[in-house]
């Protein structure tokens, strides 16, 4: 396994004032006993809602965070006790930081790059055209970095990160208030390192299109605890989650009555929601409501991934 | 030598971003050639009251108060350096990049002060020292064994200037605001560097605690040289010495910052 999590744990001592120097202190489980393994090559999306333990993970994945217990190897390299030679195997973007030279051109923070991870001239050369094509930053080099757009900052960063040939790639937030054509743009580019060159993403993000679009493999993580570790597919059982059948009908009647198979969640004048299980098929609910009721028209509502997680967290918050 | 050469290029991108802000530079040259003429002013009516105060006549007098100026933005005496930059990433938690690259934290940061301050040296040093040159009377070396030895000087003095702001700037680590480090070390730099007075000129005891500490090393030092007040080897050794300790000093905080300290923010 190329990543390798066990029984990983990250506990801060927060301290705070109580009164006149009085002081408690107290221990905050960012990450709670966290065990996963990701293959080489894989592309995995780790999700959660904010405070969940995501970043503190990232952070000890690179050795800049020790974990407080557990065992950790990317690579079969202990992060943390090995920060720097492990730092030349893997590509970080942090998507609300930029390792990019602010008040420069973009191509100074390549020049630098080149230097501190001693690539040599032709991959340099080879993998910044390949970045530059890619990540359409063709007319952006000579532009000082803090003129650029956030979306060119990002595929900038990204670029940045790529540069020396990383094995793995963390991601955090790559796609973080970017406008839908940035962000097309920033998938695609995910798609095509991972499926090419075979580069291990592992993905933290809050825009569950961005996992829906690149893993086949999603970690749910919440309050420092793995939740959900599967295929994308899995969460909606997972979750319990529910398709809509909006359906249409000639005049306003009460809710339409079919058993089991569905219940009527909206009544809004002749139109009605039913929801039923995301896991059955809709054609007998359809048949049924078509026998017994005058249908003038039908659509189905594919179920709502964020509200399936929105879902989990809340029960994991209340369990 | 893989790794003289990124930080040459740090170096080299420090210089760059000051050398950037042209408005900047020109506005620091219009202030420190003004307050060289203010500063100097004020000294010949000292001088004139106590001549060979603190061991200067009055042509050195000058010439202090102009080297001051010219060595002022470029050792970041009122602070303003690299180290600023540096408290902004910790708080905010940027550090988180600079912390995973496989370079030294220290030695990055050092790179990048030193392009920025053979930057203002040229930028904002040179002129300002030229214009007083010209226009006042000056106890200027005529060999340029002497004017090396200065520069060398210069060139330790930038050393020990960032191994000071660097121990400020890591106390981020601890601190949630960067205020009361900032001002404390502008105010001890500016008195202690001899900003105000030369250091020299300072009665014993408060003249030899003051000059023994190493805010001595910045402008005393180097003005010392120029002026063959002192041997360049005793200068150099002061400042060799401090540099050594204040490195090392910074390497050590450094070790338990990134160790013990959470890097802040998501």
């Amino acid at each position: 396994m190329f990543i390798e999590v066990d029984g990983v744990e990250k506990v801060f001592d927060v301290r705070r004032k109580t009164g006149f120097l009085k002081r408690e202190r107290r221990q905050v489980r960012a990450v709670d006993s966290i065990s996963f393994t990701v293959a080489r090559g894989e592309m995995v999306g780790y999700i959660g809602p904010n405070g969940a333990g995501k970043s503190t993970t990232i952070k000890m994945l690179t050795g800049i965070l020790t974990p407080s217990g557990g065992r950790l190897r990317v690579a079969g390299i202990d992060p943390s006790r090995e920060r720097t030679r492990l730092a030349h195997r893997i590509g970080v973007v942090f998507g609300q930081r930029t390792t990019l030279w602010w008040d420069l051109p973009l191509i100074d923070s390549y020049r630098l790059m080149h230097r501190m991870y001693r690539i040599p001239d032709d991959r340099y050369r080879e993998n910044l055209d390949r970045c530059v094509e890619l990540l359409e930053l063709g007319g952006l080099l000579e532009v000082p970095v803090r003129q650029l757009s956030l979306g060119q900052r990002m595929r900038g960063d990204i670029a940045a990160a790529l540069l020396h040939d990383p094995e793995v790639l963390y991601l955090d937030e790559p796609t973080i208030g970017l406008d839908v054509i940035s962000k097309a743009k920033v998938r695609e580019f995910l798609r095509e390192l991972n499926g090419e060159r075979g580069t291990t993403v592992l993905l933290t993000t809050h825009d569950l299109q961005d996992i829906e679009q690149l893993c086949s493999r999603v970690m749910v993580i919440d309050h420092g605890r793995m939740v959900y570790d599967g295929a994308l597919a899995g969460l909606h059982e997972a979750g319990g989650s529910e398709r809509i059948l909006v359906v249409d009908l000639e005049r306003e009647l009460p809710p339409i009555e079919v058993g089991s198979a569905a219940r009527v969640v909206k009544v809004e004048g002749p139109r009605q929601w039913l929801a039923f299980p995301a896991g059955e098929s809709a054609a007998g609910l359809v048949a049924r409501v078509a026998a017994e009721y005058p249908l003038v028209d039908l659509s189905v509502r594919e179920p709502d991934i964020e509200a399936v997680i929105a879902r989990m967290y809340a029960e994991k918050a209340t369990a | 030598m893989g790794s003289g050469r990124l930080y040459a290029a740090v170096a080299a991108g420090g210089f760059r971003r000051y050398a950037t802000y042209r408005a900047a530079t020109a506005a620091g040259v219009f202030t420190n050639t003004v307050f060289g003429i203010i500063l100097v002013y004020t000294y010949l009516a000292l001088w004139d009251e106590r001549p060979h105060l603190g061991g200067y006549d009055q042509t050195q007098a000058v010439t202090y108060a102009w080297l001051g100026q010219a060595l002022y933005s470029t050792l970041a005496i009122q602070g303003g350096g690299a180290e600023k930059d540096l408290m902004a990433r910790i708080r905010t938690g940027e550090i988180a990049v600079d912390l995973y690259r496989p370079a030294d934290l220290q030695l990055w940061w050092l790179a990048s002060d030193l392009g920025r301050a053979v930057f203002q040296m040229l930028g904002r040093g040179v002129i300002p020292f030229t214009f007083g040159a010209l226009f006042f009377s000056m106890a200027l070396p005529q060999d340029i064994t002497t004017w090396v030895a200065f520069l060398v000087a210069v060139a330790l003095a930038m050393i020990v200037s960032f191994g000071i702001r660097y121990l400020a700037a890591l106390m981020m680590f601890w601190l949630m605001d960067d205020r009361g480090v900032t001002q404390t070390m502008m105010i001890l730099g500016i008195f202690c560097s001899g900003m105000t007075l030369p250091l020299n000129a300072f009665p014993d005891p408060f003249g030899d605690i003051v000059q023994s500490l190493p805010w001595a090393a910045q402008l005393q030092m180097p003005a010392n040289v120029l002026m063959g007040e002192v041997s360049p080897w005793h200068a150099y050794a002061f400042q060799a010495g401090w540099a050594v300790v204040l490195l090392a000093a910074g390497r050590l905080l450094q070790s338990a910052a990134t160790r013990r300290v959470v890097v802040q923010g998501g």
